[in-house]
């Protein structure tokens, strides 16, 4: 999944390499708003985690299996800009210890699979959130939906920075309807792990997850004095 | 696990290229690329210049040929890739071994082959020579934000710590006779994986608490 070097020409490589700076000065100004003094080992373990995820395998059929993105589960799970910042660790720690994507598309792979699924999953997650009713039961449908749009969306950034920067001149129609196509199906894949997901950490620790917050917010605190007062 | 043992790609050594700083080798290492990938791809004899630079590198660094050869592995899904190219491109055909294919296709497959080769050995040459904390001074250095060095930090440090806990409920699943075959297991491994994120997480707060009582103010100590 990871682009390696000269996939992309070197304009290409460069602007992406900005773009993504970009980012990353945004997100890190603002995790500290979402995470203040917290964020340096909080989103460290974070990171840690989404890397290891990355390394789950989750079968498909017959010998073949895929892993986890990530990213509109870390957005969920984190806040945007926490994820952002996580992600992008990730692909630097992958690029430099790993050699896991070029070193030169690193700007291309922290735009297309950490911003791009962070910021889409995030802006998906919160607009159904403002429609939907406010109940904690729905914000992994919420997240599921997230992760299904931003897999595609990734895809499509991909198509659009592969027309303009490309090195091989594949027709435009056949690259975008094969890899919109193919990354429709990891979607469907990617929502339906990232719902199990949160709603298995919902169900034990919901105070965890950054997208539920607004939820729980509303949650009026109990206070059952006739019940407790017995002990 | 903990400070000072090397990564899993890391080769011990003492060589001139293990001694050099950091921050000289990962600027050399993203300079390099940037020229590779630049150079236009009919320029065959210097590819061939670059990948005997690669090799004299490795020669000087005396981490064995195979040790980086063996980890080269991760190239393999987009080797598929550009072995279909040929075959999807468009433009005037030619015939290799009685196959039509696109000559575009099949110079940009050798691009794609020769940039991305280099790029993986370039960059495993690094990995192989540089301790992590080595890296991250070297990032320091080179001035990255230093937030982002202490989050990448924190991350190298309990890559091991996480991956291992994943390991561990990985055995738990697979004594308790589970083993992942279908979607219709997915569920199992979606808890497993709730589970690490709260594990995660809440070995953070624990770290981050842990750090407060020692004084940490945001900053850390030199």
């Amino acid at each position: 999944m990871h682009v390696p070097d000269g996939f992309l020409d070197a304009p290409t490589s460069i602007a992406t390499g900005a773009a993504a700076v970009a980012c990353v000065g945004t997100a890190l100004a603002g995790a500290r708003r979402e995470l203040d003094d917290k964020t340096a080992p909080m989103a460290g373990l974070v990171a840690a985690f989404i890397f290891a995820t990355q390394m789950i395998n989750f079968p498909v059929a017959s010998g073949t299996s895929g892993h986890l993105l990530g990213g509109a589960l870390a957005a969920v799970l984190v806040g945007p800009f926490t994820a952002v910042l996580c992600m992008s660790v990730v692909f630097l720690v992958q690029s430099l210890l790993f050699a896991d994507g070029g070193i030169t598309a690193l700007g291309t792979n922290i735009m297309l699979m950490g911003v791009t699924t962070v910021v889409v999953g995030w802006l998906v997650f919160r607009g159904l959130q403002a429609v939907l009713p406010k109940r904690l039961t729905l914000v992994p449908f919420c997240a599921g939906a997230a992760a299904l749009v931003s897999v595609p969306a990734a895809a499509t950034l991909f198509v659009v920075l592969y027309e303009i920067g490309g090195t091989a001149d594949i027709p435009l129609h056949s690259l975008a309807t094969a890899m919109i196509g193919v990354h429709v199906l990891i979607g469907i894949g990617e929502a339906v792990i990232t719902f199990l997901a949160v709603a298995s950490i919902i169900a034990v620790r919901p105070d965890l997850v950054y997208g539920a917050r607004r939820v729980l917010a509303r949650r009026e605190l109990e206070v059952r004095t006739s019940t407790g007062a017995a002990t | 696990m903990g400070a000072g043992h090397g990564h899993k790609l890391h080769f011990h050594g003492h060589s001139p290229v293990h001694r050099a700083p950091a921050h000289l080798k990962i600027l050399t290492l993203i300079a390099f690329m940037l020229v590779v990938v630049a150079t236009p791809r009919e320029w065959y004899p210097v590819f061939g210049l670059y990948l005997l630079l690669v090799v004299a590198v490795i020669a000087l660094s005396r981490v064995p040929p195979t040790y980086i050869l063996k980890r080269s592995v991760v190239e393999v899904p987009f080797l598929f890739f550009a072995l279909l190219l040929p075959f999807v491109a468009t433009g005037p055909t030619t015939e290799v071994l009685g196959v039509t294919v696109s000559q575009h296709g099949l110079l940009a497959a050798w691009g794609l082959l020769v940039k991305g080769t280099l790029g993986v050995l370039a960059s495993l040459t690094l990995a192989a020579t540089t301790e992590p904390q080595e890296i991250l001074l070297g990032l320091e250095r080179l001035h990255l934000p230093a937030q982002l060095v202490q989050i990448m930090a924190f991350m190298v440090r309990y890559l091991d710590v996480v991956t291992g806990e994943m390991q561990r409920m990985k055995v738990a699943r697979e004594s308790r006779g589970f083993s992942a075959r279908n979607p219709r297991h997915w569920p199992v491994l979606a808890r497993s994986l709730g589970a690490l994120f709260i594990r995660s997480y809440e070995r953070g707060e624990r770290v981050h608490l842990a750090m407060l009582s020692r004084g940490y103010t945001g900053r850390m100590p030199r």
